[in-house]
């Protein structure tokens, strides 16, 4: 019994290829982008943790100088036989790569992630010229060096003894930081008997990388969850439609005796089946989606957050499961509603023709009753929502009603067309687009939806590269940027500079902590530069006279969040206090920032001299400058930096975060397009008898055929309308609730009416290749078919 | 990769391929101990780079004024990973400290590890003084000040020698193997010791004697032989004895001792004249190490047993093995010290 019923009910599927396609297509393309999402996801996660594992970053505290600088050897020493177990670290960049040099006998950690097996030469690792440990990808950076290949060190990190490293690094004899291991013996002295010039780093709670980067990979996975969406969209309509099919042979399996429990379960069974066939390609087509997508990724990492991601994709078992999971829970999703009413379905009801058109009319009213629940859901959850939680139900219940919404809406609107249509054509043509609404409109749905977050993500992502640039705007305003090798170079420069440019301004900071944050503290020399561009989130009266006065400090957004400091607190650095004037943004720095005036800075930190400098100038006379520089002093043009060059490179960063976007927006598109030409090849079959009689009437079937097309265009500009402000309620949820509650800064919100009229000819582009086909075949429509509706006439 | 793989990497310490803590059979270049030794004081107390292994190694009995018996432990371990020289961080000399407490329920245990050439840890011959990190061991070998210190545990003691240095073998060529392996090996067993164990429940005072190893070579195991059994036995009568008992693959055993009297006076015993044989069992930390012995050496009519007074005095290093105080009762009465090794 059972195997006859599994075959009668696939034979559905070998009779309609078409709609086993849509399902499995859909499902499939839905689990892609959701997995290729998450892969990327995942893949920049496993790097950050792979970066905290190699220095114990978060885990333990640390010593450091209070100044800043690498300490000397000999102070680690001085610490170890006072009974403090620390463990020495060096770290500097070499050939792009982030050296860390370790030494693994006193490290709580050994060597990180790095695995050694017996093949490793230990002996070669501690003496000899030294031996390092880095992925395939970093390896390549430093063909001079003897890498062993490790795929668990972080991106962009190469591993070695402290030793090796001091010598690649020119840091004979230094040591930037010491890990405070966790066990510590009795009777140790207190910090400052034996090593005053330290301070103690407190642990960090996770990396500070992930933190920062979550915002980026919320959006990220936001996108992905809409593209599902989307998707089940698919899914479900196919599934409803196969449902409403398979009612006459539901009824005779029933009919014969089958009970009712079991043909649950099988039809139940038959659709895990596809979804795990189509979840196990979705995974794969995933994987295909996040390799194209993760070099791009990972720059946009890199370049605003610096955090190191690896370019290349490792197969991770998480994906195949998490897909597998979303699959099956989508197809549980989109078929429940079926499954459940064929459980109610009376033993003997009757097949009806066009059962879904009617099943939608009849569903019509409580799905009006649900998108409006929704709606009015999302419009009491945008003044009232403050969290994450709050912020996802935001945009679920906007995004969900408004779909729900939709085939309404767009059906008022045919009504009302058709009203007012004055040829007998034109009245045709609009009663039977409203007609064929109930058919279309899961696709529709999804087309807005699509539309509707790409708008969304746009938004927030030109919205942040506009708030970006005009940051660098304000804080790269020196024309030409500088780096002198040593004291010599940097008087000859001084002497050279002073008398022909507008105003030298030295760009000097330490490393240090201010109310246990790590935070780099900068020395400034009072200039318009900094009165004129700087703009502060708050602020007491004239901060920059009181700051450059040696009164006040100013500090970034970040320190005066993480730290809880506000403006009239007291900062202590060395032996001064100061007083907070002032918060700036500071968007992309992962630490704190602090800056007050350059005499005052001078005296807490002598040891500290300007190596870099900022040059205020004609930016006309910028060439012509850099080139006399050199002819006259030899300082070469590479250590000089054009502020344009700077802004470039940002803006090329945002390329990348484009890119990515761009790539996401014309998949989701896709996606929905796709539905949209499945809905209509669905429909196509069904449409017969209802175009046969216009056709009998004298219209051509040429005719019929662009009518056709049109039809799809049209409701498409209709969705496209209606997803304009749905996409921007969305960024603006995404802006002022969602970005607010995981990371902490406000975005300002812009409009880019250009973007969005693009977007929209996609969205139409879109419609029209996905009805191009349909209609082409029903414009060659053997004239006997469309005869043989005559000819059954009941 | 956590400390301890990487030690047993890379200290020459595969125990299964070069028997216990490396101490194999290839010498790779080291010097290699060879017959008649002449030793040159305080220089030999000192370190000897070119040989593979090199260790400092004192153990305590101890007694607090309750008369609660104590078992300490001051060790300082030297591997070279090659024998060239190099300066600071490319010094091929590794360092591993072991301190330890034993009380008659507890045992306290602590490591530490260390590189060579950046002055972590070290020793000097002239004065004397083998550090690493906060921990020494510092005198004249008439008086000597330790300290070592742990998470939970602490002590500061003095020593000072009530008799000469004792040479093991023949007149500190230390034969371990048929096939002719050895050591230099020489001790002072008549140290008195007095200081202060500071433990969780407080700091106690207590006096007691200790044996310090001086033990030098690049290959003093064979390839048949897989750890030892060594005990360091004072006898109330004054006399005392060291012997070791060697096990090897074919379930043979090489055994050497040393006799010493109360003035210093030593006769040493070639393989087969001491015998060790366990006579009972203990499980710690997962694995059966024998906690009671009978000791022989028929030769001066000893026939004692030996008894752990902890019997969970487990070294929980990175080369694992047993140390601590024993008890000994039979014809001779008295205290001492039992290590174990190759029972991983």
């Amino acid at each position: 019994m059972t195997a006859a019923t599994l075959q009668a009910l696939l034979s559905h599927w070998w009779r309609n290829p078409l709609q086993l396609f849509t399902l499995l297509a859909g499902l499939a393309l839905a689990t892609a982008l959701w997995s290729g999402v998450q892969a990327v996801n995942a893949e920049a996660r496993a790097s950050y943790d792979a970066a905290a594992a190699t220095l114990g970053e978060g885990q333990y505290d640390r010593l450091a100088r209070r100044d800043g600088q690498p300490m000397d050897q000999s102070t680690y020493i001085t610490l170890r036989r006072a009974g403090w177990l620390v463990s020495p670290v060096v770290q500097g960049r070499l050939n792009g790569v982030r050296i860390i040099g370790v030494d693994p006998l006193t490290a709580p950690g050994g060597i990180g992630p790095v695995n050694i097996n017996e093949d490793t030469d230990i002996g070669g690792f501690f003496t000899g010229p030294g031996q390092l440990f880095a992925n395939a990808e970093t390896a390549g950076q430093l063909p001079d060096l003897n890498v062993q290949i490790t795929p668990e060190t972080a991106p962009g990190t190469a591993l070695t003894d402290i030793g090796v490293a001091q010598r690649l690094l020119g840091k004979d004899g230094q040591i930037d930081s010491l890990i405070i291991l966790p066990r510590q013996p009795l009777n140790r002295p207190d910090l400052v008997e034996i090593a005053p010039q330290l301070i103690r780093q407190q642990a960090q709670g996770g990396s500070d990388i992930g933190r920062l980067t979550d915002s980026f990979h919320l959006n990220l996975t936001a996108f992905g969850l809409l593209s599902f969406a989307v998707g089940i969209f698919i899914v479900h309509g196919a599934i409803g439609l196969a449902f409403e099919q398979r009612r006459p042979v539901v009824r005779t399996l029933r009919a014969l005796g089958l009970p009712l429990r079991r043909l649950i379960l099988l039809m139940g069974a038959e659709l895990m089946l596809f979804a795990l066939i189509a979840g196990a390609i979705g995974v794969a087509l995933g994987y295909v989606i996040a390799a194209l997508l993760l070099p791009d990724v990972a720059a946009t990492l890199r370049g605003l957050y610096g955090a190191d991601v690896s370019g290349t994709l490792q197969l991770r078992p998480v994906w195949w499961l998490s897909g597998l999971a979303i699959a099956l829970g989508g197809t549980a999703l989109a078929a429940s509603g079926a499954l459940y009413k064929l459980s109610r379905m009376p033993l003997l009801a009757a097949a009806q023709p066009r059962a879904l058109a009617m099943a939608a009319g009849r569903r019509a009213k409580l799905q009006g009753i649900a998108a409006a629940f929704l709606l009015s859901l999302s419009a009491i959850l945008m003044f009232t929502a403050n969290g994450l939680i709050g912020g996802f139900s935001l945009l679920g219940s906007l995004l969900i009603g408004a779909a729900l919404a939709l085939p309404l809406i767009l059906d008022r609107i045919l009504a009302g067309t058709s009203a007012v249509a004055k040829s007998v054509t034109a009245q045709w043509f609009w009663a039977d687009t409203r007609q064929q609404l109930p058919g279309l409109s899961l696709a529709l749905m999804a087309l807005l939806l699509a539309m509707a977050a790409n708008v969304g993500v746009s938004t927030m992502v030109s919205s942040f590269r506009l708030t970006f640039t005009d940051f660098l705007d304000q804080r790269l305003a020196s024309e030409l940027y500088i780096s002198t090798e040593d004291d010599a170079q940097t008087a000859t420069f001084l002497a050279y500079a002073a008398p022909i440019v507008e105003a030298i301004l030295p760009i000097q900071s330490v490393d240090t902590d201010i109310a246990g944050q790590p935070t780099q503290v900068f020395g400034a020399r009072d200039n318009r530069t900094y009165r004129e561009n700087w703009t502060f989130l708050q602020s007491s009266d004239n901060p920059w006279d009181t700051t450059f006065a040696g009164d006040t400090i100013l500090i970034n957004e970040q320190l005066s969040r993480r730290a809880d400091l506000t403006i009239g607190d007291t900062i202590q650095l060395q032996d001064q206090s100061f007083t907070v004037a002032g918060v700036y943004g500071d968007y992309g720095n992962p630490i704190g920032q602090a800056l007050i005036n350059e005499d005052q800075f001078e005296r807490l930190y002598p040891d500290i001299t300007p190596t870099r400098f900022g040059l205020r100038m004609d930016p006309a006379t910028v060439p012509e400058f850099v080139a006399s520089l050199e002819a006259d002093t030899g300082i070469p043009a590479s250590q000089t930096i054009n502020q344009a060059g700077i802004k470039a490179l940002s803006l090329q960063i945002f390329e990348r975060t484009f890119t990515v976007t761009t790539a996401l927006n014309i998949l989701t598109l896709a996606v929905a397009g796709f539905a949209i030409l499945m809905s209509l090849l669905t429909l196509a079959t069904m449409r017969v008898p209802q175009l046969a009689p216009a056709w009998a009437m004298g219209m051509t079937r040429a005719q019929l055929g662009k009518l056709e097309l049109l039809r799809a265009v049209l409701l498409a500009v209709l969705t496209a309308v209606i997803a304009l402000p749905l996409g921007l309620a969305l960024a603006w949820a995404l802006l002022a609730v969602v970005n607010v509650a995981a990371f902490g800064w406000e975005l300002p919100m812009y409009l880019f009416p250009y973007d969005y009229a693009r977007l929209g000819l996609f969205a139409l582009l879109a419609a029209a290749l996905a009805a191009l086909w349909p209609a082409r075949r029903l414009a060659r429509t053997p004239p006997a078919d469309l005869l043989k509706v005559f000819s059954n006439e009941r | 990769m956590n400390a301890k793989v990487l030690i047993l990497c890379l200290l020459p310490l595969q125990v299964m391929a070069q028997g216990f803590a490396g101490l194999g059979t290839d010498a790779e270049g080291f010097a290699v101990p060879q017959p008649n030794p002449t030793f040159n004081f305080p220089t030999d107390h000192g370190p000897h780079p070119d040989y593979r292994i090199e260790w400092w190694y004192l153990t305590a009995n101890l007694t607090a004024e309750d008369g609660t018996p104590y078992g300490l432990q001051w060790t300082l371990f030297r591997s070279a990973l090659a024998p060239e020289q190099g300066d600071g961080w490319q010094a091929p000399q590794l360092w591993m400290g072991h301190a330890a407490v034993t009380t008659p329920d507890t045992h306290y245990v602590t490591e530490r590890l260390a590189r060579g050439g950046i002055g972590q840890a070290g020793v000097t011959a002239d004065p004397f003084a083998a550090w690493i990190d906060e921990w020494t061991l510092q005198g004249d070998w008439n008086t000597l000040q330790m300290t070592a210190s742990g998470p939970d545990f602490a002590y500061d003691m003095t020593l000072t020698a009530q008799g000469p240095l004792i040479f093991h073998g023949d007149a500190g060529y230390s034969v371990k193997s048929a096939a002719g392996q050895a050591s230099y090996y020489y001790s002072q067993p008549f140290f008195t010791i007095k200081g202060t164990l500071q433990l969780p429940n407080g700091d106690i005072p207590v006096t007691g004697n200790a044996w310090l190893d001086r033990e030098w070579s690049s290959q003093p195991l064979s390839d048949n032989q897989t750890g030892w059994d060594w005990f360091s036995l004072s006898f109330d009568d004054g006399n005392k004895l060291m012997g070791f008992r060697l096990q090897q693959t074919d379930g043979n055993n090489y055994t050497s001792a040393t006799w010493i009297t109360p003035d210093g006076q030593t006769t040493a015993y070639p393989d087969g004249a001491f015998s060790a044989a366990p006579l009972d069992t203990h499980n710690t930390a997962g694995r059966d190490v024998p906690i009671r012995w009978q000791v022989q050496l028929p030769a001066k009519d000893v026939n004692v047993t030996v008894e752990a007074i902890n019997p969970d005095a487990w070294m929980a290093t990175s080369i694992p093995y047993w140390e601590g105080p024993v008890t000994v009762t039979g014809s001779h009465a008295g205290q001492g010290y039992l290590e174990m090794t190759g029972y991983e």
